[in-house]
């Protein structure tokens, strides 16, 4: 994410994280403002302040994590997508966990049925 | 100096501490920890009584949790604990493996890291992906896992792991190269004169003999078995057993001749101990025969299971063995599996147990 020397200054953004994410690195905070032109940049600049925030948010493909959602306004975004000044980003954990393999019913991978329920059946 | 053992569970829903007193004879549970994650396995190292917990959570993924104060505070990572750009993502974290300064991880899907600096970060052992074998490989219902983890004792770059179901493979270069080890395992999956395959096999847990680091155990979807020469073959020592079909496979902490084992009522029977009756299974001839041990476990309408890392021993004199129930009960021997008593019971299904010797 090397800055164009071009480029205008990246806007500021308000960013909402989610309590079971902000549970797991001591000193975060729900709510924050920073400087970032893109989703991709929120997440660079939560790495930044808390090292590690980014595994948590975004896995290898590279893309934010299946069961998270990312929102600027009211609209899903990506990690390509742009923010205007003033945006409102908000990441949410998914409507998703307990038990994963009732929680997307008929959700396959290659194949075969998802099941990360557990060492053979739990 | 007094020494009290702390049994580590890890859980569907968090990891649990309990600690001994008493002479194991009194135990005081605390958790759940990790944010109550789906926590596959919790180990210590036992030089440095650190607790590490493998995991993954669904929203958050896979990650490494590490404690210095016996449960009190933790940290997590997993900086480099990630395939390359492009392949599946890690889902969890299945196995840890502590051998002597390096820390070990099998993940899901099926790969091993490495992290020299006590969890802080990881390096894929990207040797054992690179084995041609690895397209075929095949998941089992748990998922492609990388579920055990043995290390040499005295040669740091030998080390075993087991693939569900991938099978044994064993590395003598550190994870360099690896060969499968699966020669007179049987995968009854295959047609008639298939079942003996070079690799493919669904091994369910793996362990060393105390002392003698070419024996090895296996409990196997098919069967039970145990190997003298490092895992290059291997014959089945599942006579006498009520089915060739379970979990865990614990070693005794001195006798290499004693091994437990929790059979189950097969695979299609809803996998729970065989007639409604809990036993561990005890042999002392190295499998040449066995003994229910069933004093104090439900010898009625008792249907769990025991899944594979949910079992393990104590260093002491007479050893501890402690067993996990997907049920959450968690019972407990300090008579080398004679009598058997509850140590917690209504915890979450229990996915590890491992034990740890600290000063009183």
């Amino acid at each position: 994410m090397a800055d164009d020397e071009s480029r205008p200054a990246p806007p500021r953004v308000v960013v909402t994280l989610p309590a079971p994410l902000v549970n797991l690195f001591p000193g975060s905070v729900r709510r924050l403002e920073l400087a970032a032109a893109s989703v991709g940049e929120v997440i660079d600049a939560l790495e930044a302040r808390w090292p590690g925030m980014r595994d948590r948010l975004c896995d290898s493909r590279p893309a934010i994590r299946r069961h998270l959602n990312v929102f600027v306004g009211s609209e899903r975004a990506s990690l390509a997508t742009r923010l205007p000044p003033g945006a409102e980003v908000t990441i949410m954990t998914a409507i998703s966990g307990g038990s994963p393999a009732l929680a997307e019913p008929g959700r396959r991978r290659g194949g075969r049925p998802l099941d990360r329920t557990g060492k053979g059946v739990v | 100096m007094a020494k009290k053992v702390v049994v580590l569970v890890g859980t569907k829903k968090g990891a649990f501490i309990l600690e001994g007193r008493a002479g194991r004879r009194s135990w005081a549970l605390r958790g759940p920890f990790c944010e109550a994650w789906p926590i596959n396995h919790v180990v210590a190292d036992p030089a440095s009584g650190t607790i590490y917990a493998g995991g993954g959570n669904e929203w958050f993924g896979p990650a490494v949790w590490k404690s210095t104060d016996l449960g009190a505070t933790w940290t997590h990572s997993s900086e480099g604990l990630a395939y390359r750009a492009g392949e599946d993502p890690i889902k969890s974290v299945w196995s840890l493996a502590p051998a002597g300064r390096s820390l070990y991880a099998g993940v899901e899907p099926a790969g091993l890291f490495r992290s020299e600096d006590g969890g802080r970060t990881w390096r894929h052992v990207a040797g054992l992906r690179n084995h041609p074998s690895r397209p075929k490989w095949q998941p089992g219902g748990g998922g492609l896992i990388l579920h055990s983890i043995v290390a040499h004792p005295g040669d740091q770059r030998r080390l075993w792991v087991a693939i569900s179901s991938a099978g044994v493979f064993h590395t003598a270069d550190g994870g360099k190269t690896w060969e499968p080890r699966n020669r007179g395992t049987r995968n009854d999956y295959l047609p008639e004169g298939e079942k003996y395959p070079e690799f493919g096999q669904c091994v369910h847990s793996l362990a060393m003999a105390p002392g003698m680091p070419d024996r090895l155990y296996q409990q196997n979807h098919c069967g039970m078995y145990r190997s003298d020469d490092g895992g290059r073959n291997w014959r089945s020592i599942e006579a006498g057993l009520p089915s060739t079909f379970g979990f865990p496979a614990t070693v005794h902490p001195r006798d290499p001749e004693t091994l437990y084992l929790v059979p189950l009522n097969g695979d299609t029977a809803g996998r729970f101990v065989p007639g409604g009756k809990a036993a561990v299974w005890r042999t002392r001839d190295g499998g040449e025969s066995w003994t229910a041990l069933r004093k104090g476990l439900p010898q009625r309408n008792a249907f769990f299971g025991v899944l594979r890392q949910a079992m393990a021993a104590d260093p002491l004199a007479p050893a501890g063995v402690y067993v996990g129930t997907s049920t959450g009960t968690l019972f407990a021997s300090r008579d080398e599996g004679e009598s058997w008593t509850v140590l917690a019971q209504h915890l979450p299904a229990i996915l590890s147990v491992e034990t740890l010797l600290v000063a009183a």
